[in-house]
């Protein structure tokens, strides 16, 4: 129940379980290599690794790769972060004699992150159609040689909001032409199942309006979907703005967080990367450690018996 | 007298919003070659994706408009 502050000890220990199945299940070889030392990257352990449409990720962290200050910022970040996944985006290219590393944010950025090994995660960021979100998925597949897609359809250019009815029929068709879909979408519930009738793994709910920075602007409709969806992966993607949203997301039971903006436009991104790696891995933990119940009443820590100078007070008091 | 060959006909199409005039009936290849088109890049016509491996068979008609795409940064 939402009133609860924190899961029950029988769901988490049906978490745990299910990590500890996770683990024991046929394991891929990973791509991404972690660290040695996990705790210190926000790493997950390879007990509990973030399991996405059968592919196994040792971080529950995926970051943006967009305004970063400088590629060395980007560099440093990815590698202080270590996520399981960095995001990419196409946009055109200017012929004739402009090279292609005047263009911003452009080769340079796809020669930098190349080499790393990271898996990709092409997004549709700016489609506003069925049809520009599924060509637009067509030609990342072929570019970035990877069926997996972070599916972006915007419905408002203010608040860049998902079109939530044109997102269930672009995810359909994506599922259908055999791609990895990763669709960014309101808290809605319904809209969450019906992105999974038609064969999304995984769901990916705004925390709040691209770049804001405001944390989760619904708490309550996004816990309900976390408690009506259980057993659905559900990373919180867009509007975290500081490592302690991260970290109460995660405290929650989602499974991982997408951020760009909260680190690219720190004032140090690498430090603020690091930061949010550690603080998906501290909410993790805690979720798996079982957090004690909210109170309505306070409860003395230390044992009243044997209390220094008490002395039996009279009835009147 | 020797004949006057007749010049070959030519469309306009668009790359990226930016116009282009091409023999009629050019393959999608040559309309890359004629945008200097650097790899790696991506190819939609009238908005439908079209496969690298259809570049030399896709012929273009008056009108056409193409989205040739690279990767870039992205959130």
């Amino acid at each position: 129940m939402l009133n609860e502050a924190f899961p029950s000890p029988s769901s988490l220990a049906n978490e745990a379980t299910q990590a500890t199945q996770a683990s024991t299940a046929p394991s891929m070889p990973p791509i991404w290599q972690p660290l040695a030392d996990a705790s210190s990257t926000g790493a997950a352990t390879s007990e509990d690794q973030l399991v996405l449409y059968g592919e196994r990720f040792s971080s529950r962290l995926l970051l943006g790769t967009a305004k970063y200050p400088s590629l060395a910022s980007l560099s440093a970040a990815i590698g202080a972060a270590r996520p399981a996944m960095v995001t990419v985006a196409l946009r055109r290219q200017t012929g004739g004699t402009v090279h292609a590393a005047e263009q911003p944010g452009g080769l340079p950025v796809y020669d930098t992150l190349r080499p790393l090994g990271i898996p990709l995660l092409p997004n549709t960021a700016g489609c506003q159609s069925v049809e520009e979100a599924v060509n637009t998925a067509h030609m990342a597949r072929e570019l970035f040689e990877t069926d997996w897609i972070k599916l972006e359809l915007i419905g408002d250019d203010y608040t860049l909001q998902p079109d939530p009815v044109a997102l269930i029929e672009a995810a359909a068709r994506l599922i259908r032409d055999g791609f990895k879909v990763l669709p960014y979408c309101t808290e809605d519930l319904v809209i969450g199942r019906r992105l999974l009738d038609v064969g999304c793994q995984a769901l990916m709910p705004w925390g709040a309006p691209i770049g804001t920075g405001r944390g989760v602007a619904n708490p309550y409709a996004l816990r309900l979907l976390r408690e009506r969806l259980p057993d659905t992966p559900l990373i919180v993607d867009a509007g975290l703005g500081v490592p302690s949203h991260a970290c109460q997301v995660m405290e929650w039971g989602f499974d991982g967080v997408l951020l760009n903006t909260a680190v690219s436009q720190a004032s140090l991104p690498p430090q603020m990367a690091a930061a949010f790696a550690a603080a998906v891995q501290a909410g993790r933990q805690a979720r798996l450690a079982g957090p004690m119940l909210e109170r309505e009443t306070a409860q003395a820590s230390t044992a009243v018996v044997g209390m220094p100078f008490w002395h039996q007070r009279s009835p009147t008091k | 007298m020797c004949p006057v060959s007749k010049p070959l006909p030519r469309m306009k199409i668009s790359i990226n919003q930016q116009p282009f005039d091409l023999p009629e009936g050019a393959v999608l290849t040559a309309a890359l070659a004629a945008f200097a088109a650097r790899a790696p890049f991506a190819v939609a016509l009238n908005g439908q994706f079209v496969s690298r491996t259809r570049y030399g068979a896709q012929a273009l008609r008056e009108g056409d408009r193409l989205d040739v795409v690279q990767p870039v940064a992205g959130g």
